[in-house]
């Protein structure tokens, strides 16, 4: 992965200064705490319901051994013992002291680490693929452009404090998994017939209040000018996108009023600006951005192992987690491993410090000391040889990181909401953790099969809702909280946004909704059909009368 | 009084700020309950406001490029002798000014641009355009809610003089110039991005 050289260094440790003196500012009264929040938000710090929040950057969601038990030690030390994966594979601390906040940024540099531009109106981390350089469908390893693109975006002079948050998601492979079309700007790479790396440019999609997905600007926009057209894009952007209303200033909402033509001629003409100049990559730097992502030194496998397929028949519990928690490969006799932060009854995306520590071991006994954190808030260890699985499974399990769940009902996506934030409207982790409950049973949960379920605590839709097969949504009714419940929502090459099927929800009321939802699933689908796939067939209609035919049934007993 | 840094001096300034009259719209706030940040109205003035500013007869002024555009005529002998810079509000277009001056932007020894509020960025950018676009050479004035923490950003985008907004200390903004030794990426100042330097150097992993 990425090392830091002396420029790195220095940048991180400069900012850590900067940081620290602006803190120190705030707390003996010369910062006012409003000209103090912007510049605390981009380093990551909230202040919210019980305690700041501090969000760790962690670049495309790579990660190495090293960093993972620093990571430990900080929430060990300055927190409660645990912290949360995000949904932009970012690492959150829930519980800091305002007062400690430089000192965690600089013990975080020691570890080649910040929490720069993870909040605030600026460019945020650039989120990937997490099998990226290991996939077998990858086309282009989307790393060295993710890297060149965070050194690009940091600290970028002009784009600092724009009309609102700008997120960036880069792709790779045949099958998207970066959520491309849901960002302010989604890049997939390919290849044109001569091997040239090409970026499509997806601009204007997101989520939030106004879900949009986004447009394509550019079809084929050659590698080199990737930082170049992106100054373009966040130029228009800058001086022309809304600040009247917070809630209309993303870009999907100045590309949506011009049209996606009209943005597209706009960047165009404000490219001819910088196109070809000093900005444009040069193949050498392409280069030393590749030689940050070679291969590790993985010895050449055989393809099968006899020990593996023996394990595998004789223990079910083994074969049910290969069969969710273990991916392809691009090497022979190679897997990619994910472990599953979403065991029931722990909100989606905790992580203790202990368990850090152990997925640091397992990171260097059996992945070459690195990891990787997804979107969907797990982590994955990209390298590990077929015939450790079983060893690391049953390690995995001592841990509590090997539910076998990935891909099903209960590997929910879901916001920390109103339990931390400030700005949920309602509770998201005790629904997850009642989900959870109701569908406790494995067999069963297996049997549902591939299922994505989305939760957010506000309409910032930091949960996802939106592109969840099943989405739910916290909303704020006359002061008390009620759930919003979509279907049909989906990510990757078919991605949609999901319809809402009717009035929202109490909270008792969710678990057995989505029950009814997957029983109506299971009695109407074809064998090979997941919920997505029915629900695409019959559209949400039988699911919309079951559901409220039978809350009104309900109602009927109650009242009658 | 505020101080105005040029470069990396404190000195004295021989301008005079010219606004028009507050615009009397109250400030409107984001409906709903979160309000994330303060909005940044962009009034328009009525010709009458324009034709009301009061611009005095003698010394060097910096007027608002309203005033500019609708009576640039009674300046004309002005700016020949170097008496009359502009200055852009944030929502302004630096093309206005460059099409007023048929593209000589360079005929102004001074153009301002303004950051009404901090977070509002559009300032660098028109700095940026107005250095890079337009070509212009001259002193380019951070005007507004002017920043120690924001001065690395203003000088990267092409500002080399700063009006200070009225509690910050000249010192430290001056020391904040230099608050990172080596950027990532290029700007105004035509620093090399980071990647290009690395060619050629050992890896240092």
């Amino acid at each position: 992965m990425y090392r830091y050289d002396d420029y790195d260094r220095a940048l991180v440790r400069e900012r850590v200064a900067q940081y620290r003196d602006q803190l120190q500012r705030n707390l003996a009264g010369e910062l006012s705490d409003d000209d103090f929040r912007p510049l605390r938000l981009q380093n990551g710090l909230y202040i919210q319901r019980h305690a700041p929040m501090l969000r760790i950057a962690i670049p495309y969601g790579m990660l190495s051994s090293i960093q993972l038990r620093k990571l430990a030690d900080i929430a060990r030390r300055y927190d409660r013992g645990y912290a949360h994966f995000t949904t932009r594979q970012n690492l959150q601390l829930n519980w800091p002291k305002l007062e400690d906040t430089a000192d965690i940024l600089a013990e975080l540099a020691t570890v080649e680490m910040h929490a720069i531009q993870t909040s605030g109106n600026c460019i945020r981390n650039i989120t990937t693929d997490p099998f990226a350089g290991v996939a077998p469908d990858e086309v282009v390893d989307p790393r060295p452009y993710c890297e060149m693109l965070r050194q690009w975006s940091t600290f970028h002079p002009e784009f600092a404090f724009l009309p609102r948050k700008f997120k960036i998601a880069i792709s790779g492979s045949l099958e998207d998994r970066a959520v491309t079309y849901a960002h302010d700007v989604g890049l997939q790479l390919y290849r044109d017939a001569s091997g040239e790396v090409l970026a499509r440019v997806i601009v204007g999609g997101g989520m939030g209040r106004t879900p949009i997905l986004g447009s394509v600007i550019h079809e084929a926009l050659p590698w080199r000018h990737l930082p170049t057209y992106l100054d373009a894009v966040l130029r228009v952007y800058n001086r022309h996108g809304r600040r009247d209303n917070a809630y209309k200033a993303r870009i999907k909402i100045l590309v949506k009023a011009i049209g996606a033509d009209e943005f597209a001629r706009q960047v165009e003409a404000e490219w001819q600006l910088e196109r070809d100049g000093i900005a444009t990559v040069t193949d050498e730097e392409l280069a030393i951005a590749r030689s940050a992502f070679s291969d590790p030194a993985a010895p050449p496998r055989p393809e099968n192992d006899t020990e593996f397929e023996a394990k595998l028949a004789e223990d079910k519990g083994f074969a049910r987690w290969v069969s969710r928690c273990v991916r392809g490969h691009k090497r022979a006799g190679y897997r990619a491993v994910t472990l599953s932060l979403k065991p029931h009854g722990v909100a989606p995306g905790d992580i203790t410090s202990q368990q850090m520590d152990a997925v640091a071991d397992l990171a260097d006994r059996y992945s070459f000391g690195e990891l990787r954190v997804t979107h969907e808030q797990n982590l994955v260890l990209a390298d590990v040889a077929l015939a450790d699985l079983h060893a690391l499974w049953i390690e995995a399990r001592k841990h509590n990181l090997a539910t076998p769940n990935i891909g099903l009902l209960t590997d929910m996506i879901c916001c920390p909401g109103g339990d931390f934030c400030s700005l949920a409207n309602a509770k998201s982790i005790p629904i997850a953790q009642a989900i959870q409950a109701e569908f406790d049973d494995l067999d069963y949960l297996h049997d549902i099969g591939e299922l994505e379920l989305n939760i957010s605590g506000c309409m910032n839709s930091c949960g996802h809702h939106h592109v969840g097969h099943i989405g739910i949504l916290g909303v704020d009714k006359a002061g008390s909280e009620w759930y919003q419940v979509s279907i049909g929502g989906a990510q990757g090459n078919t991605t949609a946004l999901g319809d809402v099927i009717g009035p929202s929800f109490a909270a008792s009321e969710v678990p057995g909704v989505i029950r009814t939802l997957i029983e109506t699933y299971v009695e109407a689908r074809t064998p090979e059909e997941r919920f997505l796939d029915t629900v695409r067939r019959l559209g949400i209609a039988p699911f919309k009368s079951r559901v409220y035919g039978e809350s009104a049934r309900k109602a009927e007993v109650t009242h009658g | 009084m505020a101080d105005l840094i040029r470069g990396e001096s404190l000195v004295r300034d021989e301008w005079t700020w010219i606004k028009l009259p507050e615009a009397a719209e109250p400030v409107r706030k984001a409906a709903g309950k979160v309000v994330m940040f303060k909005l940044t109205g962009e009034p328009a003035a009525s010709d009458a406001v324009i034709d009301a500013c009061e611009v005095p007869a003698t010394g060097k002024v910096l007027i608002p490029l309203s005033v500019w555009l609708r009576r640039r005529e009674d300046f004309a002998s002005r700016v020949a002798v170097g008496e009359i810079g502009v200055w852009l509000d944030s929502h302004e277009e630096p093309a206005d000014l460059a099409d007023s001056l048929d593209g000589e932007v360079n005929r102004l020894p001074l153009i301002g641009v303004n950051f009404p509020k901090f977070i509002d960025g559009r300032g660098y950018s028109a700095g940026f355009i107005l250095r890079n676009r337009y070509g212009y050479r001259n002193e380019l004035r951070a005007l507004g809610d002017v920043l120690r923490d924001q001065m690395f950003f203003f000088r990267r985008t092409g500002f080399d003089a700063y009006l200070l907004r009225a509690d910050q200390k000249p010192e430290r903004c001056i020391a904040a110039l230099r608050d990172f030794s080596t950027p990532y990426q290029t700007s105004t100042d035509g620093n090399l991005p980071v990647f290009r330097r690395r060619i050629g150097q050992a890896n240092p992993a």
